[in-house]
């Protein structure tokens, strides 16, 4: 089932076409506090990948039907900028995007402490401001940070990647042709670098062994992430104390 | 609370309905239920019920796919199906329902898509798959893919009249060729639900509820793996994972055996 303008080859000689080792990233880019006006705000990148985030709220839940007696209503909003790809995307929601937005919420759900404000609401918006595959794992990257930032009271961090499968091998960081015509893609975050899966979503054929070698190179990647989204808050808040 | 009680009864390896942690409750599947449609079948396992239909038409191709036909993968949870469910546009969880049911098909080439091409680059078939849900007592979504793939087995290719670029029709009837879409595969998904350290399958509605955190898995007739998400707040570890990997693969051939 070749695409039409499918490379020949994604990886020659143990080298991807960008260049990687099939167990390297892409350079990872992290900051945070990048909007003033948001309550908590952070930028994540894998290479051309570039996601932003923004925290608001806790505030009030309206309608107030909606409002949960024991805890707040977190609310994720995953878009894309319709000038993010190659092709103009339809601005707004998409069928993608309420379903990002849904695990990507279930994922920061599980190192929220929610019941600290109830009948509230706590508004997440992420943007992906350019695009070149692991867009969910970037905006859920940025996410997180911007909650550590906002004071959202949170068990640890969560850290996102996507690992797949091009020519037969188990790649780290899908990018550019991988994510095209590449076998398998894989989308995982874990808590503070550890094996708590809380984020999952795999396209592809593969063997349950293959299975097992992607999920320990995952884990082993976002421990790596983690280590970048700690040295960006870290960043932020030295900063602050050195004026 | 009754979420408080099904995850005591889970915990310690039991069940409500004392089955076991790993059962399935009955699962019916009955194919060609709708004249109208092209390919129908209506699944039940236990109380839950979903009927899917499929409907063929000529449509352009995709641009990155232009000798290939299409696949379009709705769900409709209609609101006597589960009072949670509200009348409007799909909720995101019927969204996501439809969407991993069309990976689970779609990655796997399950359909032979190539082979529904009328006019190279011009025309190519679309398939459409909707699925309605008739009552939610858990497990939706094993039971939405299920009857998604008997719906493919039960469907035959229209008539179609290249002169008068139309779908042939008689009354409200489409005039058929016969022939059974090409099919390549038979993927089934197994939800594997998770309560503490224990993993069980085929929640029932308050089973649902009570659950931390699930993962569906996709799996194919040789047994690997096509497709896959993990849904609720809770995590999961690789050892878990794996392990659900291998029940949903094992559990997937007695799905299967429903068709």
């Amino acid at each position: 089932m070749s695409k039409e303008g499918a490379p020949e080859k994604l990886i020659i000689h143990g080298k991807r076409l960008d260049g990687r080792k099939l167990d390297e990233f892409r350079p990872m880019k992290a900051e945070v506090g990048v909007i003033p006006q948001s309550k908590g705000s952070a930028t994540f990148s894998f290479g051309e990948t570039k996601a932003i985030a923004g925290v608001q709220g806790p505030g009030p839940m309206h309608p107030k039907g909606l409002q949960e007696p024991t805890r707040t209503k977190l609310r994720c909003h995953y878009f894309m900028a319709p000038f993010a790809t190659s092709e103009r995307g339809r601005p707004g929601r998409s069928r993608r995007s309420t379903e990002i937005s849904k695990v990507i919420g279930e994922a920061l759900s599980n190192v929220i402490f929610l019941e600290d404000y109830p009948k509230t609401a706590l508004d997440i918006f992420m943007e992906i401001l350019q695009a070149n595959a692991s867009t969910r794992c970037a905006a859920l990257n940025a996410a997180s940070m911007a909650l550590a930032e906002a004071g959202i009271p949170m068990r640890d961090l969560v850290s996102s990647l996507s690992v797949g499968k091009a020519d037969g091998e188990i790649v780290m960081d899908v990018a550019g042709a991988e994510d095209n015509f590449g076998d398998v893609d894989m989308a995982v975050a874990t808590v503070g670098g550890g094996d708590a899966f809380v984020l999952l979503q795999m396209d592809g054929v593969i063997t349950q062994s293959e299975f097992k070698v992607m999920l320990e190179m995952a884990k082993n990647g976002c421990a790596e992430v983690y280590q970048r989204q700690k040295e960006a808050l870290m960043k932020r808040y030295t900063a602050e104390v050195s004026e | 609370m009754k979420t408080d009680y099904m995850k005591k009864l889970i915990l310690a390896g039991t069940r409500a309905d004392g089955r076991a942690l790993d059962e399935f409750r009955e699962i019916v599947v009955k194919k060609g239920v709708i004249k109208t449609a092209e390919g129908s079948a209506m699944v039940t396992i236990g109380q839950t019920k979903v009927i899917a239909g499929i409907k063929m038409d000529a449509a352009t191709p995709y641009p990155d796919t232009p000798n290939e036909g299409n696949l379009i993968v709705d769900s409709e949870f209609v609101p006597f199906a589960n009072p949670e469910f509200e009348a409007g546009p799909p909720s995101d969880t019927s969204v996501e329902l439809s969407r991993v049911v069309d990976r689970g098909i779609r990655e796997c080439h399950a359909i032979d898509t190539e082979k529904l091409v009328i006019v190279p680059k011009e025309l190519v078939w679309s398939v459409h798959i909707d699925i309605h849900t008739i009552n939610d007592d858990g497990n939706l979504q094993d039971a939405a893919s299920l009857a998604a793939i008997a719906a493919l087995q039960d469907c035959k290719i229209p008539k179609y009249d290249i002169g008068k670029k139309q779908v042939v029709k008689v009354e409200t009837f489409v005039v058929s060729t016969g022939k059974p879409l090409p099919l390549n595969d038979t993927p089934v998904e197994v939800t594997v639900h998770k309560i503490g350290p224990k993993l069980f399958l085929d929640p029932t509605v308050e089973e649902e509820e009570a659950s931390d955190a699930h993962v569906t898995i996709a799996s194919t007739e040789d047994g690997s793996l096509c497709a896959m998400q993990k849904g609720g707040n809770g995590a999961f570890t690789i050892e878990e994972l794996v392990r659900a990997a291998e029940i949903a693969v094992e559990k997937g051939r007695e799905v299967k055996a429903a068709l």
